[in-house]
């Protein structure tokens, strides 16, 4: 691992500025994956930017709207709050799934999401549930965020500071997770929102994606079988050593509609 | 970059100056000479590294020594009261047979004692085997692993710790 320099600034206004002004600024969360990319130098930061220091990024806020999670909450955290727990099961579950303790207590939702991982977890709810991704600039809607492996709609240095998610009435999440790393071969998230039927795929495709189809299907009347039927395409999935396109495609079905039916 | 990092490890305060890179790994096994902590995959993976910063497990193969600043760390070598009584999880580790090369043990008694404080002493072997999804063991078959932690899950309660 080459060498950087090391800031932990105390507001986002100054993480922001250490970010730009530097020749190769990298954000650091936990570290839990810019660390091993460093490493591996697929990444060679001049300057590293933790986040770290900021206590306005951390915490968890419940009301009538719905969850506000900021950006450096750790997912522990997630997986532990009884208010999370109570306004959106799912989402407390699904953080208490992701990867293992020691990852769940290094971790955050920040990192994850900017991240975008294709087998991360977070994409998922967040795009099932209809998200907003709050950054020191703008509102980004979940739908508008994800750009595909390990892109999305971040500009460089921008800053998450939280991410929101509206209640829903109903909602689950269901993944087959890759028994070594845990990162989900699929995960299937499934909500009955205000906004109708939402259904977002992660893990299988090259980054989270919507099943239209079994979102109309579940508008018509909620129930696994709704679900059973409906393919995805395996043609733009995931092929390798883990698991066939194919077989991703059939788990894509069989995921939704252990997802629903856990619903209720 | 070289900077100072200063924290307290097994409640001494300890010091030192480290490059920004320097995992906090490193600096427990290269700076201040504890070689409890081990290294197994360096890819956050295997938990050989597993140590507690500010009461939680953390791989410490993947956290940087800065990071740590002005935490609270606490290694294997600080569990034991002193080198003839052990931590009631070591106890546990060594009465049930919990090791065989002894490489994978120090995590497994750090997550272990995580694991156990996180569900106030009530462990299942479900959750203790769930709950090692971050430790890989290569000699044991993690069987006397589990019998060694909900052994010692009984024993911290008894002993309050
Ligand atoms: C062994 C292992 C198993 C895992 N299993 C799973 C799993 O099952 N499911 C899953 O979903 N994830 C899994 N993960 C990923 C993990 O949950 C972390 O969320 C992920 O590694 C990001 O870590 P971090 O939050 O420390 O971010 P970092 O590693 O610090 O940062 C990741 C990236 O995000 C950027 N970034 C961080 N914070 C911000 C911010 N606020 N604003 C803008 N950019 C930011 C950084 O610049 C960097 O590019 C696993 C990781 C490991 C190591
Ligand atoms: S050495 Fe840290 S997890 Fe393997
Ligand atoms: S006892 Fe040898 S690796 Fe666990």
């Amino acid at each position: 691992m080459y060498d950087f320099a090391y800031h932990k600034p105390k507001s986002v206004a100054d993480a922001s500025a250490a970010v730009k002004k530097a020749s190769e600024g990298k954000l650091m969360a936990g570290g839990m994956t810019l660390i091993p990319t460093i490493k591996q130098r697929l990444a060679r930061p001049s300057d590293v930017v933790d986040l770290g220091g900021i206590g306005d990024l951390k915490g968890i806020k419940v009301d009538a709207s719905g969850v506000t999670i900021g950006a450096m909450t750790k997912h522990a955290e997630v997986a532990a709050s009884a208010d999370v727990a109570k306004a959106i099961p799912a989402l407390a579950k699904l953080a208490a799934n992701i990867g293992d303790a020691q990852v769940r207590n290094r971790g955050t939702i920040g990192g994850s999401v900017a991240n975008n991982d294709p087998a991360a977890d977070y994409p998922a709810a967040l795009v099932g549930l209809g998200a907003t991704v709050h950054t020191n600039e703008r509102k980004i809607a979940a739908d508008d965020f994800f750009k595909g492996m390990f892109e999305t709609a971040l500009k460089d240095g921008e800053i998450i500071t939280a991410v929101s998610f509206p209640v829903a009435k109903k909602a689950a999440y269901m993944k087959f997770p890759n028994p070594a790393s845990r990162y989900a071969m699929v995960g299937v998230f499934v909500a009955d929102t205000a906004g109708g039927a939402r259904v977002a795929v992660t893990g299988a495709g090259p980054g989270v994606f919507r099943v239209k189809d079994m979102e109309a299907a579940l508008g018509k009347g909620w129930s696994a079988d709704a679900v059973a039927g409906i393919k995805v395409p395996a043609g733009g999935l995931n092929n390798d050593i883990h698991a066939s396109r194919e077989y991703r495609a059939h788990l894509v079905t069989v995921m939704a509609k252990r997802a629903v039916a856990a619903a209720g | 970059m070289t900077m100072s990092v200063a924290m307290t490890v097994n409640g001494k305060a300890v010091s030192g100056n480290v490059e920004a890179r320097t995992l906090l790994v490193q600096f427990l096994r290269e700076h201040l000479g504890m070689t409890g902590t081990h290294v197994g995959c360096d890819t956050s993976q295997c938990g050989a590294c597993v140590v507690h910063v500010d009461g939680v497990s953390v791989k410490a193969c993947t956290m940087l020594a800065v990071q740590a600043e002005g935490s609270k760390v606490t290694t294997i070598e600080g569990l034991a009261a002193s080198p003839e009584k052990l931590h009631p999880m070591q106890e546990a580790f060594r009465e049930n047979h919990g090791l065989q090369c002894g490489f994978c043990t120090p995590g497994m008694v750090m997550s272990a004692i995580d694991l156990v404080k996180r569900h106030n002493y009530a462990v299942t072997e479900e959750i203790v085997r769930h709950g090692l999804e971050g430790n890989l063991c290569r000699c044991t078959g993690y069987h006397n692993i589990v019998k060694s932690i909900l052994a010692g899950a009984q024993a911290m309660k008894a002993a309050g710790v």
